[in-house]
């Protein structure tokens, strides 16, 4: 394959990653925002989801479009639970001291890890997509003949794949819906600027919090949910999601929804470039180093204007 | 008694304790022992920043590992004898907490802590990425006969045991001569209020980066007795797990006492033992202390000691 063809590969698989992180880390970054604490286990909440989604395929049987419509239902639904009530059992105890918040759901990662490694088990297990047509996808040159197209050998996509980036970009908007047209948005909106005064005006902030941290687990869960056919359910998956959603969180802007998605298709992009002609290894060296320097030298994130 | 006497008393008695327990213990504990006090010094490099400094570092694990790979590496490649190479290690582990100090002191607070993590994590993928040399994850084994420190041979139990004692007991009393000093209460005055102790006309910024670097000295020394002593270093040591476990000893010991780093590395290294006879996920432990130790004791053990009986205890 020549290096065009293999740019827009490459290109591709990172649209599904930088989808798929977008929304893991909108979740992370919602919590960041509306809570003002950082969420270690985010990334176990992400397993959480994809393993549901395993659970729940083998249980409905059938089709599999059937066990997926249910698992897409039911995993955010269930990790979101468990998320609100880790908030409601832990969190709020610790009156969400960031330092002591952070200890505590390391604690979580690991409980939340090795729990499943216990029941789940150590293997990696697949869920079936839907649908998954491939699509071959034409590339076209200038030859000796003049402009002509032929279809490369190795290039192409799955019809699963282009509706994960759909759905990715549905469920933003709809987290941007919520976050500015509905009632509990601007509950959400109005504990993040002001929490005293926002209890003051007798906004339930602690039940608020427990949402807004059920929401973002749901969030990665859904994502998890949506790269399961792609990417094997296994019990130590949350590592890289966690880690990229970082990345995003703090070069997008603590905090700041928009910069997140802005700065996850950045990085998804990149990752799967960089990936494609450089050791993985090295991207993910170059990444972790560049959000290090953007915290210290620019701690507002690339994109973002506003003070973190 | 004076405060200053019941402190010597009960530090110098703990390492008399220590020092007689090699003759007595059976070679399982005996070798556990070992182990656990070099781990503990670790803990006790980290509780300088984190408990009596106040700043929390999830990056630790890049000096432990400075400090193994820079006394392994120049053992295995340029064909050092331990005694340099262990210095090569511990000015390793000293040179990148000077220069991480630098970055990461301009951030506070959460910013700090994820600072710390992503460098720790670029130095782990470092290990990995030039794995021919490293070995990564797998690692690589020192042998024997490199081993021989001044004609002792550090692969032999007592000797072993003995040097993991020196180590701590320097550890230890650095920790103690440090936090009694007047540097060691102004940095218990930043931990407490930052602002007032800059307004007072103190140089906060310098103190911190003398913190960081002697906290991160100490765990390069930890990580280089630990290769030495045991003959191994691997990528494993670089991971974020190794900068959380120093986190969990310090806050399970107490957090800015002399000794919680001690006892919480021998509480949680056999609590942990024990769990593993009944299950292989003994990492669930691990979690579960830690969400149990921020519920309900934020002082830790020795925490709780000083807090109902001995108010002395530095």
């Amino acid at each position: 394959m020549e290096l065009g063809p293999y740019i827009l590969l490459a290109s591709l698989e990172g649209a599904v990653t930088a989808a798929v992180l977008a929304l893991t880390a909108v979740g992370l970054s919602l919590v960041f925002g509306v809570m003002r604490v950082v969420n270690i286990a985010h990334g176990e909440f992400f397993m959480l989801g994809a393993v549901i989604a395993w659970f729940v395929a083998q249980t409905v049987g059938g089709h599999p479009a059937l066990g997926f419509v249910a698992a897409l239902v039911i995993a955010p639904l269930v990790v979101g639970a468990i998320a609100a009530a880790a908030d409601m059992t832990i969190l709020k105890r610790i009156d969400y001291d960031p330092e002591r918040t952070i200890v505590a759901t390391i604690g979580l990662l690991y409980i939340i890890q090795q729990l499943t490694l216990m029941t789940y088990g150590p293997e990696a297990r697949p869920v079936e997509a839907p649908f998954n047509q491939r699509l071959a996808i034409p590339w076209f040159e200038w030859g000796e003949e003049g402009f002509e197209f032929y279809f490369p050998w190795g290039l192409s996509t799955t019809t699963y794949k282009l509706a994960v980036i759909g759905a990715a970009g549905v469920v933003l908007v709809g987290v941007w819906l919520m976050m500015a047209r509905t009632r509990i948005g601007l509950l959400m909106r109005a504990t993040q600027a002001d929490r005293d005064m926002a209890l003051a005006f007798g906004i339930p902030v602690e039940r608020v919090y427990a949402l807004v941290f059920g929401i973002g687990a749901a969030l990665a869960a859904l994502a998890a949910v949506l790269i399961v056919p792609i990417q094997q359910a296994h019990y130590l998956m949350g590592a890289d999601p966690l880690l990229l959603s970082f990345i995003v969180v703090i070069i997008g802007g603590l905090g700041s929804l928009p910069g997140t998605v802005v700065a996850a298709i950045f990085i998804g992009l990149s990752d799967g470039i960089i990936s494609v002609f450089f050791s993985p290894t090295l991207a993910k060296i170059l990444a972790t180093l560049l959000v290090g320097l953007v915290l210290v030298f620019r701690p507002q994130g690339l994109f973002g204007t506003r003070a973190a | 008694m004076s405060a200053t006497a019941k402190t010597l008393t009960l530090h110098l008695g703990l390492l008399a304790v220590l020092f007689a327990l090699q003759f007595v213990l059976p070679a399982y504990h005996h070798g556990n022992l070992a182990r656990i006090m070099v781990l503990a010094s670790y803990a006790v490099g980290y509780n300088i920043l984190f408990g009596y400094t106040g700043l929390l570092s999830l990056g630790h694990a890049l000096f432990f590992a400075a400090g193994m790979y820079g006394m392994g590496l120049t053992i295995q490649y340029a064909g050092f004898t331990p005694a340099p190479a262990l210095i090569v290690g511990i000015l390793a582990g000293a040179v990148v907490a000077a220069a991480l100090a630098l970055l990461a002191l301009r951030t506070t607070g959460v910013a700090f802590l994820i600072v710390t993590l992503m460098f720790a994590q670029a130095g782990y993928l470092t290990i990995l990425y030039f794995g021919e040399y490293t070995r990564g994850d797998e690692g690589f084994v020192i042998q024997a006969f490199d081993r021989m420190l001044w004609g002792i041979d550090l692969s032999n139990p007592e000797n072993r045991y003995f040097a993991a004692w020196g180590l701590f007991a320097v550890c230890l009393l650095l920790c103690l001569r440090l936090v009694r000093a007047p540097f060691g209460k102004t940095l218990v005055a930043i931990r407490e209020n930052e602002e007032r102790v800059r307004m007072l006309g103190y140089n906060t910024f310098a103190h911190k980066w003398g913190a960081m670097v002697i906290s991160g000295t100490i765990s390069a020394a930890a990580g280089a007795f630990y290769g030495l002593l045991f003959g191994y270093a691997g990528a494993t040591f670089a991971s974020v797990q190794y900068s959380i476990f120093p986190l969990l000893w310090v806050l399970l010991g107490g957090a800015g006492t002399v000794l919680g780093p001690f006892v919480g590395t021998l509480f949680m290294f056999y609590l942990i033992d024990l769990s593993s006879g009944v299950t292989t996920a003994y990492l669930l432990i691990v979690g579960v202390a830690l969400v149990l130790l921020t519920l309900f004791a934020p002082q830790g053990l020795t925490g709780e000691l000083r807090r109902r009986v001995w108010r002395w205890l530095p």
